[in-house]
């Protein structure tokens, strides 16, 4: 049976809710993510800068939890941000945290 | 438009003043800024606050607005509505640009602004912003058209 918060994460939001990846304060990539599975894609493509920004601001926290409604997943995006990675190593850790996670979501469906 | 400069200098002078510093009798002067309120010359008369004077904690911000040349102008309009928006303008260099003034309490509430209402409107292609620091300088473009020449046709072309 579907459970409504896992369909909840998987939806897609509106352009006024979705996630705008800026590389620091006011500026814009272009970027944005308007569901969970764009997000993941995101990740992979957005300059390293940016994600460093708003990790360390809890932006993708806070995205996740009152947008997506998924607290599973902003607790996975805390526990990396507290292992203080940058660069490369950042894209690919949150990648693996998102990806799995987005994994277990559409397999639980 | 000495009468434009003296009132852009100080807009609070008597007519009877300004009418004495350029020898002129204040009835004229009266009639003069009378007409240019009705062209639309002179827009409003407004006070120049000095924010950090005035205790009110804010920050300037310059936006560059890359958008999508289909959907500029309902950008621009759209940025126009908005009261934290205070100056709205387009340019054309590689990319056709906004370029708008933002106040903001702090720098948190400025990017969370430009991320919750700049960035999702419908053409917005990249925003750089520029933050400023200290303002050096602050007027208004003199006037340099005679009014004494303006006719009815060239208000209506002005519109």
């Amino acid at each position: 049976m579907k459970n409504e918060t896992e369909v909840k994460a998987l939806k897609t939001v509106p352009r006024e809710k979705a996630f705008y990846f800026f590389t620091s304060i006011g500026n814009y990539t272009g970027e944005s993510a308007s569901s969970l599975k764009e997000f993941m894609e995101k990740i992979n493509e957005v300059n390293v800068k940016s994600l460093e920004f708003h990790l360390y601001r809890g932006d993708f926290e806070k995205w996740a939890i009152e947008v997506l409604e998924d607290k599973k997943l902003a607790d996975e995006i805390s526990k990396l941000r507290g292992l203080n990675y940058y660069g490369y190593a950042l894209k690919e850790q949150l990648y693996n945290v998102v990806a799995r996670h987005y994994k277990e979501l559409v397999s639980s469906i | 438009m000495k009468i434009l400069e003296m009132l852009q200098e100080d807009a609070r002078q008597t007519y009877t003043t300004i009418g004495k510093r350029l020898g002129i009798a204040h009835s004229t002067v009266y009639d003069r800024i009378k007409r240019m309120e009705n062209y639309g010359i002179i827009k409003k008369y407004t006070a120049l606050i000095d924010a950090e004077k005035a205790g009110a904690k804010s920050i300037t911000a310059i936006m560059t607005i890359i958008t999508d040349p289909k959907e500029s102008e309902k950008v621009a309009e759209k940025l126009c509505k908005i009261p934290q928006v205070t100056e709205v303008y387009t340019s054309l260099s590689e990319e056709l640009q906004i370029i708008a003034k933002v106040t903001a309490e702090s720098q948190e509430s400025l990017h969370e602004f430009i991320a919750t209402t700049v960035a999702p409107l419908q053409g917005v292609l990249r925003i750089r912003t520029s933050i400023v620091t200290k303002k050096f300088k602050e007027t208004q473009p003199l006037i340099t058209n005679d009014p004494k020449k303006l006719t009815p046709t060239e208000n209506q072309n002005r519109r």
